[in-house]
């Protein structure tokens, strides 16, 4: 730890931004086959069994379960992108056309920085979070960059000169923009509980999950349990944030082709690809944090309650590494659920998702928060 | 016609906020999720194929081992897309098919043409031509693709015969009836 921090702050950066682009890739890539997987199983099918590395053919147990796993598709798919022909099409503006899944990427990688992933316990007692930017706005930075996603979308739309990518592109941006006042709606009850008068304000994601590892009955409660709704609200506009079924307008295969990357293919195309699955990894993050609880490994249980039944309390290096691992575990349920209800439900209309998020789940969130607003003020005096 | 006005009930609390529907379809997915793919392996499992399933066309033999085809080109006449082509010829000597005056010197279905329809089976007045099982035909020429009479009859074998029509005929004439 001490050789990294004495590295000179250039070459820090540069590491951890690496590190961001060498975890979510494949993180990303894997994100698809495990769609793939997923959507197969709940038809009743086998999904992709048949790919394999020669060499792996003769390893016995392994080589034929990564293949019936479709790890050598993943490979096969990823290569296959990096080697296919680079077409750009010729009423394209060319330049905005390549920027746009360049620019798609910048808040895919870059929210991934604010979201703790893990927390530990150092020798004094105090638990710390893991993370690689611990700033104090937290949330507030997360979203804010994660709604500049939004001009890449537009951006491909707008360069890709042709019909469907710029209805695509409309729909995107209308979209986004309604149900970011919901997302971020909901989510008010849960700091006006946390920055309780009297104490420090922060926006921390890590605040929020030290709130939800207190002792007691009301400390311990994970805020899915004390704020449903505002849960519900929030999980429903990330839905929409992050394009997925039943909101996914911009793309919907069957009235606009392809949506925003119609015309992209290619190594482009993959992009765009990997900053939607980033998205969705970063907005279960977020769920997970600020409503089940982050890495407490079940509600009333806390991490450093688990590391006294473990007797691991003394070692910082082992409860992180359980911490992580229990948050990347939540986070795997989540991206499951994600495409669990992809494969269920069917597309919205465009107006049926206008309608819900301008005449129901805003309302809704409005509600909530005021609500909220009066019982904790009640409460905390 | 009377018109009958349908009564559609409005939507109650619940059913407008989606979520009691979105959770019975999810329920519904994971029961899915859990049950066994029903996905044939294709090239390693074959389907059964159920009888009268209509495959390639094939001449059969009789149960006696003796080619059954007499060469009338009924199914060459009947064939829609015009697959069948056949060259008639005489029974050679000795051949054990003494019984019928013409065979078939050269059988060939075009398999490119066949449309799998069955007319052919049908229409055989000797029950020669069957459509059976085989279901995967492949080849990289347009030759190859037209299946001649060796091939034919090895992929028709012999399929158990339900009239013994030459049978009944020879036992007819040798109990001295000159028509049976
Ligand atoms: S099945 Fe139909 S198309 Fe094929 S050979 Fe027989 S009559 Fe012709
Ligand atoms: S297969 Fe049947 S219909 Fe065709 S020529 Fe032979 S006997 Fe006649």
């Amino acid at each position: 730890m001490d050789v990294f921090l004495n590295l000179p702050v250039l070459v820090q950066v540069a590491l951890k931004g690496l590190a961001v682009i060498c975890v979510m890739f494949p993180i990303a890539g894997a994100c698809s086959m495990a769609e793939r997987k997923v959507s197969a199983w709940i038809q009743s099918r086998p999904g992709p069994n048949r790919t394999i590395l020669p060499v792996f053919r003769w390893v016995p147990v392994v080589g034929p379960f990564l293949q019936k796993l479709g790890a050598f598709q993943l490979a096969a798919d990823g290569l296959k992108f990096l080697f296919k022909e680079e077409i750009v099409p010729g009423q394209v503006n060319r330049l905005y056309f390549i920027l746009a899944p360049v620019i798609a990427m910048i808040p895919a990688l870059s929210t991934v920085t604010f979201v703790p992933f893990g927390a530990s316990i150092d020798h004094a007692g105090r638990v710390f979070p893991l993370m690689l930017a611990n700033v104090d706005v937290g949330l507030l930075a997360v979203f804010a960059v994660a709604s500049l996603g939004i001009y890449s979308i537009i951006l491909a739309g707008w360069a890709s000169n042709s019909k469907y990518p710029f209805l695509g592109a409309m729909r995107a941006s209308a979209q986004l923009v309604s149900y970011e006042l919901s997302l971020t709606l909901s989510v008010l009850p849960v700091f006006l509980w946390i920055n309780a008068p009297g104490t420090a304000g922060t926006m921390s994601l890590a605040k929020a999950v030290e709130f939800q590892s207190q002792a007691g009955f009301w400390g311990g409660a994970w805020f899915i349990i004390t704020m449903p709704v505002s849960a519900l609200v929030f999980i429903i506009a990330l839905f929409a944030e992050t394009n997925r079924q039943p909101f996914d307008m911009p793309e919907s295969e069957s009235d606009l082709v392809g949506g925003f990357h119609t015309e992209y293919g290619a190594f482009k195309w993959a992009l765009f690809f990997v900053a939607e699955y980033s998205n969705m990894i970063v907005g279960s993050g977020v769920f997970v944090l600020l409503f089940l609880g982050g890495w407490n490994p079940i509600p009333w249980v806390s991490l450093a309650t688990l590391a006294g039944w473990l007797g691991i309390a003394g070692h910082p290096v082992l409860v992180g590494a359980i911490s992580i691992l229990i948050f990347i575990g939540k986070i795997l349920a989540m991206l499951f659920f994600f495409m669990w209800v992809r494969w269920t439900v069917p597309r919205f209309r465009y107006d049926q998702v206008m309608e819900i998020g301008w005449k129901k789940l805003l309302p809704l969130a409005i509600a909530n928060l005021v609500v909220y607003a009066i019982g904790i003020a009640l409460i905390q005096k | 016609m009377a018109v009958v006005p349908l009564q559609r009930k409005p939507l109650t609390f619940a059913e407008r906020t989606y979520l009691p529907q979105i959770a019975a379809g999810l329920w519904t997915t994971l029961r899915h999720l859990v049950k066994p793919a029903e996905t044939l392996q294709y090239p390693e499992q074959r389907p059964a194929i159920p009888p009268g399933y209509r495959g390639a066309p094939t001449l059969v033999r009789d149960p006696n081992g003796r080619e059954k085809c007499v060469s009338c080109q009924l199914c060459e006449f009947v064939c829609p897309p015009k697959a069948i082509r056949i060259s008639p010829g005489a029974v050679p000597e000795g051949s054990g098919r003494d019984h019928v005056e013409k065979g078939p010197l050269a059988f060939d279905i075009d398999m490119l043409r066949c449309i799998y329809c069955g007319l052919c089976e049908e229409v055989c007045p000797e029950e020669a031509i069957f459509l059976q099982n085989q279901y995967s035909m492949s080849g990289v020429t347009r030759a190859e693709m037209v299946n001649h009479k060796d091939k034919l009859l090895e992929m028709g074998g012999t399929l158990p015969d339900r009239h013994f029509k030459w049978d009944r005929k020879k036992a007819a004439e040798e109990a001295g009836g000159a028509h049976h």
